[in-house]
């Protein structure tokens, strides 16, 4: 651009949306950490949560009729700035990401005042915010160095936050060492095929990026890149051969980080590989399509199934619910490597209805938690007797999780099968709907123990702070809400795997 | 099909030495007990990226990208690509935090485990699981 053509129009508040909705909680952190009074700390942290849940409803409300926002970091304008694009896609991600912070922070309060020490408080919050920073930075990024920088953010505070579960299991901080190992090595793998597609391309901006790669589509060292990148995210998502870090990190958490990561760390990392997958490189590449075909069918396959057999035969609430995370990691998976707008969409929404399938569940388990002071069955029994609201919440979720129809997890496997059918793979269908009923089994053994068992004599039978029921209810109340009326998560996801089928676009150099 | 003439090799020692240093990073990790070790190997195999990238910034004859202070620009002067050191210095920083949040962590691991040996630590962990079972084991079927 030349110089004489760049218009001074005096930016409004409006169109710092896109970047708003990262900033907020990023300076609400140090802020959190510099007052460091116990009492400001939670209000300060929801207040940032709700500033970026408001601003992303309204991204998602201004993108969701087809427009793509771009915003100029510091007015640099790409492929030389960073850039952030804000399309369906990733404002409903945000709207995710956001909306678990809001619901599960009210709960975190309860929790927290119990599971950690006092002096650790407005630490956790702020570490909070970060780990909510960076997943908010990973779905708004238009840029690819960026959003490596964003995924670390995250990860790393989470990592903290792990470990401070080890004030109730010291497993906490060996399961948050080897998520620190391996998460970093997946980020690794991620920024050398990063670097290759920069050696290739000259580019980072992920709109040039595909722009280029589109030109070079037999060129090795983009092959080369394109491997290193879906298996250093494959390590963040998890897909079954590479979750090992996963289960342990879930287990021993502090009860609302389970939840907080369980919703949303994964599903930002599937929303990262769909990115790359369809918008960076492109479906009809001979590479990319034979990696979904061969590689992640399988695997996702092979996920639903095993994680499902290990998650039925665990003795531990949490943990079991960990290694369903794993199945259900392999739905959206499978709905990735159908390839079809379909498929896409039943990825998209299950993202949705598994984040507060899975939200519901690990508070659940956290308010038992609280009660009888460990997640394994036995602790659990009878507690359908002295926690009645909170249970008939985890029976909610459960449903949800199996998918019965009237719950939100019905949904996504009703689109799944669809896209499945879609193609003639009708063998997929039946798969799907085999390893639903695994999940049965996995989700009756919970009831069984919480609903037909006696509670022990000296159990604490006092039910779940109203501050935790609350935020369950609210989930809990999603997960049938979304099960009726599908039109808004049916149809941002639509419009979002529209978007995504569509390809990158061109690079918007008039926007802010 | 490339050749594997000498001029083939020297002429790409710096993707030899990245392979070579990744792959005794990612080496170290896997196979060494002692977490600190792990934490070394998973810094070599970090570096092996910064190298990886700062090379790639390398332009033939090129000079390191400053402008001489009088601003007389030498229009025929030839700079290396700054942005990957750029990129580098980002991912520096992301470095030395996962490096210190590793060791922070290893030393709460040594407060509570009093060992930094991986083999140890299962086996203490393994202890742990089976006392679990024993005492809140099978709650599954079966008479109460």
């Amino acid at each position: 651009m030349a110089e004489g053509s760049v218009q001074h129009t005096a930016l409004s508040l409006l169109d710092h949306l896109p970047v708003l909705v990262v900033l907020i909680p990023f300076l609400a952190a140090p802020l959190v950490v510099l007052i460091g009074r116990n009492w400001l700390a939670w209000p300060l942290a929801f207040m940032a949560a709700l500033g970026s849940f408001i601003v992303s409803v309204m991204l998602l409300a201004k993108v969701r009729g087809g427009e793509v926002l771009s915003y100029h970091m510091g007015g640099w304008a790409p492929p030389l700035g960073i850039e952030y694009r804000i399309d369906t896609a990733n404002a409903f991600v945000l709207l995710i990401v956001s909306a678990i912070a809001v619901v599960i922070l009210p709960y975190a309060r309860a929790s927290v005042r119990v599971e950690l020490p006092d002096r650790h408080v407005p630490l956790f919050y702020a570490l909070f915010l970060l780990a909510f920073t960076g997943l908010l930075g990973v779905a708004a990024t238009g840029d690819a160095f960026n959003l490596f920088v964003f995924l670390e953010i995250s990860s790393l505070s989470t990592y903290v936050l792990i470990a401070l579960g080890g004030y109730r299991d010291k497993r906490a901080l060996t399961a948050a060492f080897n998520y620190l190992i391996m998460g970093t090595i997946g980020a690794t793998f991620f920024i050398i095929g990063i670097g290759f597609l920069y050696m290739a391309t000259g580019t980072l901006n992920m709109a040039d990026l595909a722009a280029r790669i589109a030109e070079l589509p037999d060129n090795r060292t983009i092959h080369a890149g394109f491997a290193f990148i879906v298996v250093g995210i494959g390590l963040k998502v998890a897909i079954y051969p590479l979750h090992l870090w996963l289960p342990n990190a879930y287990t021993y958490a502090p009860s609302a980080i389970s939840a907080f990561i369980a919703a949303t760390a994964t599903k930002v990392a599937v929303y990262v590989l769909m990115r790359f997958l369809f918008s960076v490189f492109q479906p009809d590449f001979g590479f990319v399509a034979e990696t979904l075909q061969y590689i992640v069918m399988p695997f996702a396959l092979l996920g639903m199934f095993a994680a499902s057999f290990i998650a039925i035969f665990q003795n531990d609430f949490k943990k079991m619910l960990a290694y369903s995370s794993i199945a259900q990691i392999g739905y959206m998976l499978l709905g990735i490597s159908l390839m079809s707008e379909t498929g896409l969409t039943a990825a998209i929404v299950h993202l949705f209805n598994h984040a507060i399938t899975k939200a519901t569940l690990f508070m659940v388990v956290g308010a038992y938690v609280l009660r009888s002071g460990g997640s394994f069955y036995r602790s659990l029994e009878g507690m359908g007797k002295t926690m009645p609201w909170t249970s008939a919440a985890a029976i909610v979720g459960g449903l949800s999780l199996i998918g019965v129809p009237g719950t939100a997890g019905f949904i996504s496997k009703w689109v799944l099968v669809q896209a499945a059918l879609e193609q003639d793979m009708w063998w997929i269908a039946l798969l799907v709907v085999a390893s639903s009923l695994l999940a049965v089994i996995y989700v009756w053994r919970g009831v069984e123990v919480v609903f037909m068992k006696q509670p022990a004599d000296d159990v604490d039978r006092r039910p779940a702070p109203l501050m935790m029921i609350i935020p369950i209810w609210i989930m809990a109340g999603a997960c049938v809400y979304f099960g009726l009326a599908t039109d808004v998560t049916l149809g941002a996801a639509r419009d979002a795997a529209q978007g995504l089928m569509a390809g990158p676009g061109p690079l918007l150099l008039g926007g802010h | 099909m490339t050749e594997f003439t000498l001029s083939f090799i020297v002429g790409h020692m710096n993707y030899w030495l990245f392979t070579l240093l990744m792959m005794t990073g990612l080496y170290i990790v896997v196979d060494k007990g002692n977490l600190v070790k792990k934490i070394v190997g998973l810094n070599m195999f970090q570096t092996a990226v910064f190298m990886l990238y700062i090379s790639m910034g390398k332009v033939t004859g090129g000079t390191a990208p400053i402008f001489p202070t009088d601003m007389n620009i030498d229009p025929e002067a030839v700079y290396s690509n700054p942005l990957p050191h750029v990129l580098i210095l980002t991912a520096i920083v992301v470095g030395i935090a996962t490096t210190s949040l590793g060791l922070a962590l290893i030393v709460r691991i040594r407060e509570e485990y009093h060992t930094i040996e991986e083999a140890l630590i299962q086996k203490i962990e393994l202890e742990k699981a089976t006392r679990e079972i024993r005492e809140f084991g099978e709650t599954m079927g079966g008479p109460e």
